[in-house]
């Protein structure tokens, strides 16, 4: 093929082979220079080390480590290599011959199934099958370490006379907050329980109850409220108390609860309101728990029920 | 010997010293051909053309950012603790000293503060991660738009779509390691997404947190996901997605010599191999000076993950944005089945998008039955060409920007100075309707744009002369540089071979300033042939070819080096 190009065009691609640069000896001098400070920045880099190092500095360093090298290179296969352009021909993917011959190929697998010996093949399956089935023994002691109904998906740490603690585990007296203060509360001794984290709120002086529930004006002394601070939405703490608008409010996702309402949805994804925590007030004037939450805290789940 | 030394002819001496020089690589490339039977292939690969595009450099970028990553990954981990235990840290950043945080939290402030060009590493991994994903889905848009994806190219388009899904999954893990506050919001937000899941929600929870959140176990476990399982997925789809595209071969835009049986480009020995290795170091370079003065996620602003502390204005890494901004513009469904329930983030964060990226994965296919077209194609669209396609992706471009816009809506709201149910509320209904009229726009758009044959392309002005006696002719502008320039039929790669240097004469042989190129006559010639047909003919005003106007030697454009490619 060559042969045949140099007799009949000698110099056929003679300008496809020529570089793209119009003035080699500028493009050799950059592409030198590129390379000479990707070579200083590496003593600067060591030296940057020793000094116990700066990121800025060594930020740019590489910059100059790299980006000379990467331009240096770049250049000069634009500039100094052949400039073409080229073609290639593209190699036929498929044809039908090629198919033919593989399934012919492919039959003389046959005669190692045909006859009585498709009873092999029945029973190779079979066999390989039931291997997949033993997949399931370890599936089930997987199952061992998933919830339980009457696990921490369900319940909380949180019972009838439990004591309102802080995040430092002190106890939360009648008079701990004014109206419009909130506080992170946890049962007693459970401080680290995300689950059980509850907003406690005062909301008022007197008893808050929501329109058509008055009597749950009991679970509220001296117009403190606590609902539950996991979100039933995703998750996350609802931990913005809106004293002005009586609202609580979820920073992740901006679900926003009416206090006064049982901490109804009043806006957002969130589904459900926030549980409510009952409280009283013991005799030496500490805020305990009235009882535990009355459904599952937190968002939804499959198990959970409908 | 034909594959390296090309034609036969009378060797000279220097010729002849040449081939002294190269007897020690023929012989080494000989013994590994004898052993290997390299020597085919290796020709093969060395002639592979790659077409002159910068849209093809998107994949680059996101091929050179994933070697970035693993470079960058295996020193961090050597210094990260995958460990949740709490510790009270004594490091060096002072305001967090005596505060209870994870070993992981710690470890990663001791990385950024303690550990010579830690930060900076550090830094460099998380910018080549969002660059990563971002060069994957730019370089999508081009698959897209273009038709690339077309047969024979499906598959190649559907493991892209996983390489994205896993880049999207490794990403989040990644910025999830550090136990801070802001991404230990994500894990918390994450626990309740996998726990909507039906069926096996809470035991699959369970296991991948070890227990309810937090969990004792969410860190090592995302550890070994992040560093080994997702990257080995990812390196396996990448080694079958490179070796699809060198087994078809790449597209090429249409143009001259380019048809769909053949490649125009550089061939990979030597151009493009230098061409696209100083590539790589320029994307290194790219991501090192913005790991070295862009700051970006400084966790130690944030504080250690506490789950009962959380702050406003929480938003996640962009490439997760846009699934935050569906948890946030759902409307509070929850559907209630007999004992169960499917909860309400799992519909957005996990069914929406599971339906989306389906129906990406099977577009192509969807496409070639919708339009009964099962050939192959090797050749490039226009989008303007393909206005439906262009449509089903603007609208869906649409769709994934205004739930990304969902993901910001507090930082909007207090930006625009207006409530937050304002701008939920008017992204709730862009979210169907802003779709339903980009889609239609950009197909119209498109059939007017492909309606006007010089849509794109630069009008060509007339200059108005005055003649020495008083009137006025309107002559043809010169031609813009870049439509000057005559481009060269492409050469048949194989037969080309490296013209014999001869001693003194070099820079005259190789350099482009030996080739002849005139000022472009033909161009004139075609306005002379035919003025009727200049675009911009003034009535009444005579119309004379360029020919008949002195010239005047000007200096030709052209860059500092000389003429570009793709002139």
């Amino acid at each position: 093929m060559s042969e045949m190009s140099d007799v009949n065009q000698p110099d056929t691609w003679a300008e496809h082979m020529a570089i793209a640069a119009r003035h080699p000896r500028r493009v050799e001098i950059v592409v030198g220079l590129s390379f000479f400070l990707a070579i200083l920045s590496v003593f600067a880099l060591g030296w940057i080390f020793t000094q116990k190092g700066q990121p800025q500095i060594e930020g740019m360093m590489l910059f100059v480590l790299f980006g000379g090298i990467g331009f240096g290179m770049a250049a000069w296969g634009k500039y100094l290599m052949p400039k073409g352009p080229f073609a290639e021909e593209r190699e036929v993917l498929t044809s039908e011959e090629n198919q033919e011959r593989f399934s012919e190929t492919f039959q003389r697998g046959r005669v190692a199934v045909e006859g009585r010996r498709s009873f092999l093949a029945k029973m190779f399956v079979t066999a390989t099958g039931l291997m997949g089935a033993i997949l399931l023994f370890p599936l089930r002691s997987l199952t061992d370490k998933g919830p339980q109904a009457d696990g921490p998906l369900y319940k909380t740490q949180w019972k009838p006379g439990v004591l309102l603690v802080d995040e430092t585990n002190q106890p939360v007296h009648i008079g701990t907050l004014d109206v419009g203060g909130s506080l992170t509360v946890f049962p007693h001794g459970y401080t680290d329980a995300a689950d059980d984290q509850t907003l406690l709120i005062r909301a008022a002086t007197t008893p808050v109850a929501p329109p058509d529930r008055p009597d749950l004006e009991k679970w509220s002394p001296a117009g403190y409220l606590a609902f539950s601070k996991v979100c039933t939405h995703a998750g996350c703490p609802v931990g913005q108390y809106e004293a002005q608008y009586q609202k609580l409010l979820c920073p992740c996702h901006e679900s926003t609860f009416d206090v006064l309402d049982g901490a109804a949805v009043v806006f957002g994804p969130a589904p459900r309101p926030l549980p409510q925590l009952p409280l009283m007030q013991d005799d030496n004037g500490y805020l305990r728990a009235r009882g535990g939450y009355g459904e599952p805290i937190g968002p939804g789940f499959w198990s959970r029920g409908g | 010997m034909s594959m390296i030394g090309g034609r036969n002819r009378p060797i000279g001496m220097r010729a002849r010293a040449a081939a002294v020089g190269k007897t020690a690589a023929v012989k080494q490339g000989r013994d590994l051909d004898e052993r290997l039977g390299l020597a085919g292939a290796g020709r093969w690969l060395l002639n592979y053309i790659f077409p002159d595009h910068w849209s093809f450099m998107l994949g680059e970028i996101a091929l050179y950012s994933f070697i970035i990553l693993i470079l960058t990954g295996v020193y961090v981990t050597f210094f990260f603790v995958s460990s949740g235990h709490e510790i009270i840290y004594h490091g060096a950043y002072v305001p967090l000293r005596g505060v209870r945080m994870s070993e992981a939290y710690a470890s990663t402030l001791d990385l950024s503060f303690s550990v010579r060009a830690g930060l900076v590493i550090r830094q460099m991994h998380h910018w080549a991660a969002v660059i990563f994903i971002g060069a994957i889905g730019i370089h999508m848009c081009r698959i897209f738009f273009t038709g690339a994806f077309r047969k024979p190219r499906e598959i190649n388009w559907t493991i892209g779509l996983g390489l994205l899904t896993f880049a999207l999954l490794n990403g989040f893990l990644g910025y999830s390691l550090p136990d801070d506050l802001v991404s230990g919001t994500g894990l918390r937000i994450f626990y309740s997404v996998f726990e909507s899941i039906p069926l096996v929600g809470p035991w699959f929870v369970y296991l991948l947190y070890g227990g309810n959140f937090p969990g004792n176990a969410i860190i090592p476990h995302m550890l070994i996901l992040h560093v080994f399982v997702v990257p080995i997925l990812i390196a396996v789809l990448l080694t079958a997605h490179l070796a699809i595209i060198m087994r078809t071969h790449h597209t090429q835009f249409p143009g001259k010599g380019a048809t769909e049986t053949n490649v125009v480009g550089t061939p990979m020995w030597p151009a493009y191999a230098a061409k696209s290795g100083g590539y790589f170091f320029m994307t290194f370079a790219a991501i090192a000076a913005l790991g070295g003065v862009a700051q970006i996620n400084p966790i130690w602003l944030f504080g250690p993950y506490d789950p009962i502390r959380v702050s406003s204005f929480t938003q996640p890494d962009w490439y997760i944005g846009w699934m935050d901004g569906a948890l946030r513009l759902m409307p509070n469904w929850e559907t209630h089945l007999p004992g169960h329930m499917i909860a309400n983030a799992f519909w957005p964060a996990l069914f929406m998008p599971g339906l989306l990226f389906t129906f990406l994965g099977v577009y192509p296919f969807l496409e070639a039955r919708l339009t009964r077209d099962y050939a192959h194609h090797n050749l490039l669209d226009r989008p303007r060409d393909r206005p439906v396609r262009t449509a089903v992706g603007a609208g869906l471009l649409t769709f994934f920007l205004v739930m990304f816009l969902g993901g910001a809506e507090d930082v909007i709201a207090v930006f625009l100075d207006t409530s937050v149910q304002a701008v939920v509320w008017t992204l709730r209904i862009s979210l169907v309707v802003a779709p339903l009229i980009v889609g239609p726009v950009t197909y119209l758009l498109c059939k007017e744009l492909s309606a006007v044959p010089s849509a794109g392309f630069r009008p060509r002005p007339n200059v108005i002369v005055r003649t020495a006696d008083g009137g006025y002719e309107a002559l043809p502008a010169e031609l813009h540089p870049r439509e000057q320039i005559e481009e060269l039929e492409p050469a048949p790669v194989g037969e080309a071979t490296v013209p014999e240097i001869i001693p003194g004469t070099e820079p005259e042989l190789v350099g482009a300033g030996r080739v002849p190129r005139g000022p472009a006559p033909p161009v004139s010639a075609a306005t002379a042939a035919a003025p009727s047909t200049s675009p911009s003919a003034i009535p009444g005003v005579r119309q004379v070819s360029r020919e008949d106007v002195v010239q005047t030697p000007g200096r030709r454009p052209r860059g500092f080096f000389g003429r570009r490619r793709g002139e």
